[in-house]
């Protein structure tokens, strides 16, 4: 990391640190969720963003995370120990499952990893003995409102950095080297010597992980978790409107698509309570037809230069 | 006896998922695309022989054929105004933009329709029959019947018309079909148009069968997904053989492993072909 961009991480980090002290809790509620997708979005990064694969198991990784951690919180275990076991499984299953899906791409990979969600949530509702099917688990809450709401954003904001830095040191290295080689040509790749498997594997573990860390400090947050509330495909849609929205494959991309997307979510949503799911189908409409570069060549200075004439270069 | 009713159950449930998938199918398999907005056609579909059942007495069967054509202009409309846009980008764009389609079909139908669960009740039942002891509720029968005589048809227009062999040469090679003077983007209009009306025309069917509301849709895409994959992609034969073995392996796997079990074992079933046979029981090189 250059020391200006470190100088620039330090400032948004206190920045964000300073917010309980000003906001109440309906701020730090949207603060928390904000940070959250921007965890979501960085974690599809990996996968979809450098390899670009096109993967839809966020919300399988995130439901997965959820139980793990609420699970072994409700036998005893410390939050952030629960939370640290509940990526460890998740990059474990991830690892499983990749050997199997990752040898797929294009529509067969989108689906195979659509289909993991609703495997994942049927076989949680089913397993009753373990996870309390349909009624969900409910985690018990030591804190006041006001200790829970300072506590649980400041755990979000400590992963969000965490992601942040990990996705960072991935991009630089030669993993996200070869993810990126991974993305323009894959067999030129594995022939130019990028062990396409381990790489593909390490990307969708680290993925897996913090989508399921995202989803384990969900659990402790809300305090009580069902099926179709974690294992909501929405989340695999939204981390992925919200990388094309800032830019996939890019550091500073995942962060800004969850802010811009969650500042649309409260200021414009909040108003049109029975029009939400059409307004965010026509965000995400508006989204793939009208960004002239394509969606996965997306920044910011090209959006804007799109509401003006086309100067030459274009094709 | 309870393994010969289970294979009746089986191939009822199949004749109707087969029409549920065929439309899906043919539209991947054509456009390459994967439409997720399918089920909001089915649930479209229903809803017309809903209303036109409540409010004029038509009979579901024949109010298949208004929903068809309403679904087929908004299909047409669909594709060649902003699909078409996006037709020949990446998986995720295409996905995600259907994906966005379908949310505001959902939202629309929400306020259109409420989130009720609606079915439609006959005035007049055929009954059922019983065949040395094997119970066969004879509407339900017909509805399937009816479902492969629509899947029959369009098998017989993409062999027989000029359309249906524009649609075939469009999916072998599109660039030479352009070549011979077909008209690319029209084609995937029709063909979007033809999955459109397909999926209403299932949905209309099985409104006697199953209750629907405007989120069932994600069930019958979730149905439409393993059979299009069991049977293989942009195959309409597949889809039968692909819809026929979904109804038995729910059947037969209700009665095995309990009646919550059918979903896993249809999605653990459908990643397993994923994986070991992505092309499907029928290949992936034939259309019809």
């Amino acid at each position: 990391m250059s020391r200006r961009e470190l100088a620039a991480l330090a400032a948004v980090l206190v920045l964000l640190a300073l917010l309980p002290a000003v906001g109440n809790n309906y701020v730090l509620r949207v603060g928390t969720t904000m940070l959250m997708y921007a965890v979501l979005a960085m974690a599809w990064n990996f996968i979809g963003g450098f390899a670009g694969y096109p993967s839809f198991a966020t919300a399988a990784f995130f439901g997965l995370g959820a139980y793990a951690g609420a699970i072994v919180q409700s036998k005893g275990l410390p939050a952030i120990s629960a939370w640290i076991f509940a990526a460890g499984v998740s990059a474990l299953v991830a690892l499983l499952l990749g050997l199997a899906v990752l040898r797929l791409r294009g529509h067969a990979f989108a689906i195979a990893t659509l289909v993991v969600v609703e495997l994942l949530r049927e076989i949680v509702n089913g397993w009753v003995s373990l996870t309390g099917g349909g009624m969900g688990i409910n985690l018990p809450g030591a804190m006041t409102p006001e200790q829970g709401a300072r506590y649980y954003f400041y755990a979000m904001l400590a992963l969000a950095a965490i992601t942040y830095c990990a996705m960072h040191a991935v991009a630089i290295r030669r993993l996200g080297f070869g993810l990126r080689c991974i993305k323009q040509n894959e067999d030129a790749a594995s022939m130019v010597g990028v062990n396409t498997t381990v790489f593909k594997s390490l990307a969708f573990m680290l993925s897996a992980a913090f989508t399921a860390a995202a989803g384990a400090v969900y659990a402790s947050w809300t305090a009580y978790i069902e099926p179709a509330d974690v294992f909501d495909i929405m989340f695999s849609i939204k981390a992925i409107v919200m990388v094309l929205l800032g830019g996939a494959g890019t550091l500073l991309g995942p962060v800004l698509g969850a802010v811009a997307f969650l500042a649309l979510d409260e200021l414009v949503w909040r108003n049109f309570l029975t029009l939400h799911t059409g307004i965010l189908g026509l965000l995400i409409i508006l989204l793939i037809l009208f960004l002239p570069m394509g969606l996965t060549t997306f920044s910011w200075r090209t959006a804007l230069g799109s509401w003006r004439p086309a100067p030459g270069r274009r094709t | 006896m309870i393994y010969a009713q289970s294979l009746v159950n089986g191939l009822l449930l199949g004749g109707l998922y087969a029409c549920i998938a065929a439309g899906f199918s043919l539209v991947w398999g054509v456009l390459n695309i994967i439409n997720i907005l399918h089920g909001a056609f089915i649930v479209l579909g229903a809803y017309v022989a809903f209303f036109f059942h409540q409010w004029w007495g038509i009979h579901p069967f024949v109010s298949a054929l208004g929903a068809a054509a309403i679904a087929g202009i908004i299909g047409y409309v669909l594709q060649a105004s902003l699909i078409n846009r996006v037709v020949a980008k990446s998986v995720l764009i295409t996905l995600t933009l259907t994906f966005g389609l379908e949310l505001m079909a959902n939202n629309a139908m929400l306020l259109a329709f409420t989130a009720d669960f609606r079915k439609v009740t006959l005035d007049r039942p055929l009954g059922n029959a019983d065949i040395g002891g094997i119970f066969l509720p004879l509407d339900r029968a017909a509805a399937m019947g009816l479902s492969l005589l629509v899947i029959l048809a369009v098998a017989y227009a993409l062999k027989a018309t000029r359309m249906g062999r524009a649609i075939v040469a469009v999916r072998t090679d599109r660039e030479a079909a352009a070549l011979m003077g077909v008209d690319v983007a029209r084609t995937y209009a029709l063909t979007f148009a033809i999955g459109a009306m397909m999926a209403a025309a299932a949905g209309s069917l099985l409104s006697l069968v199953f209750p629907v509301s405007p989120l069932s849709g994600h069930v019958f895409l979730g149905k439409a997904f393993v059979v299009c994959v069991l049977g293989g992609v942009g195959s309409i034969g597949g889809a039968v053989v692909g819809g026929i073995a979904l109804g038995l392996i729910e059947s037969f796997g209700g009665i095995v492993f309990g009646p919550e079990s059918g979903l896993i074992l249809a999605f653990t079933l459908l990643l397993a072909f994923l994986v070991v046979r992505p092309q499907g029981f029928m290949g992936n090189k034939a259309l019809v």
